[in-house]
């Protein structure tokens, strides 16, 4: 099967595009940079929504990403089946697009954290099928809000459906019962955010991701050969 | 068509942890002041519009409410909405 071609959605204020196209391209995808006006996705088989500041993060963290053109044409495909990762704001976007339930708020501490944390792997999920569930892996987070909230009946649902996909092992930033990364109940929708991205090559110091990123580009070939052609 | 002035207040849905109310609380007694209780920070959104009638203008705004200037997971608005004042424009 050719490569995959991965979509990565940039927002005026989006930063971490080149480092998503890197690790994309490290393991064997094809990254495609789109602009956030675009509407027409044929032959994107994945979509990774990068981190940054979609929009200057006015109002409030991805809302007005969310009403940009291309949302429209990522959550069609999502429909589909075809995966969809949300990397930090990326995360932000996603909940806001209602495409993942829950919010992200302030980190409880009022501080804007960049560091390493520690992640262990909860359920299996377009970023975790190639980590053992229990698997701990070190991965850098880098946000002011990544303090992942919800009301009482969608955490029972995260639960029940096996949604939690990643929690941290020393709660950085206040999020309920942990989450650092969450999927909707099809598992093809997964928001987190840490950055594998940034973590997938021992160079850097860190390869904890490069397994992350390999899991999604699976996800994307298995969900090519379930759809039509 | 009329104009509407609107005030929108978004502000914590209760029980939902507002971290930079809790700093504000915590610097107040630094300064000396002591007793505050219940501290909020939200957002006040001003704006006019323009509609038939007061009953419509408040039934659009509570829509542009629900579906971008507040979250509902994690914030409540209140819509405060009266006829604009004559501008030098009208």
């Amino acid at each position: 099967m050719s490569s995959s071609t991965i979509a990565i959605p940039i927002f005026p204020g989006t930063n971490c595009e080149e480092d998503v196209a890197h690790a994309i391209k490290l393991f064997g995808g094809i990254a495609k940079p789109i602009y956030h006006t675009e509407t027409n996705l044929d032959g994107i088989d994945g979509i990774v929504i990068p981190g940054g500041f979609a929009h200057g993060d006015y109002l409030r963290t991805g809302a007005i990403a969310r009403f940009s053109p291309i949302m429209a044409a990522v959550e069609k495909l999502s429909r589909k089946g075809v995966p969809v990762l949300g990397i930090c704001n990326g995360f932000q976007i996603l909940c806001e697009a209602n495409m993942l339930p829950g919010a992200l708020q302030k980190n409880e501490g009022m501080k804007f954290i960049c560091t390493e944390t520690e992640l262990e792997v909860i359920s299996s999920s377009p970023i975790t099928s190639r980590l053992e569930q229990g698997a701990r892996v070190q991965i850098p987070i880098n946000h002011f809000e990544g303090n992942y909230t919800c009301d009482e009946k969608t955490f029972d649902e995260l639960k029940k459906n096996n949604q939690i996909v990643l929690r941290y092992t020393n709660n950085p930033n206040g999020s309920r019962d942990s989450i650092a990364g969450i999927c909707n109940q099809q598992r093809n929708i997964v928001g987190l955010m840490p950055h594998p991205e940034r973590a997938c090559e021992k160079i850097l110091g860190n390869d904890d991701g490069a397994e992350m990123i390999k899991s999604f580009l699976d996800a994307v070939v298995s969900s090519r050969m379930a759809l039509p052609a | 068509m009329a104009k509407y002035s609107v005030i929108v207040h978004v502000s914590p849905l209760p029980g939902v942890l507002d971290p930079s109310a809790a700093a504000v609380m915590r610097a107040l007694p630094a300064l000396g002041f002591n007793g505050v209780s219940n501290a909020q920070i939200g957002k006040v959104i001003t704006f006019d519009v323009d509609s038939n009638d007061i009953d419509s203008a408040r039934a659009e705004v509570s829509e542009m409410c629900q579906h971008l200037l507040a979250n509902p997971v994690i914030e409540i608005y209140s819509i405060d909405i009266a006829p604009a004042e004559k501008s030098v424009n009208a």
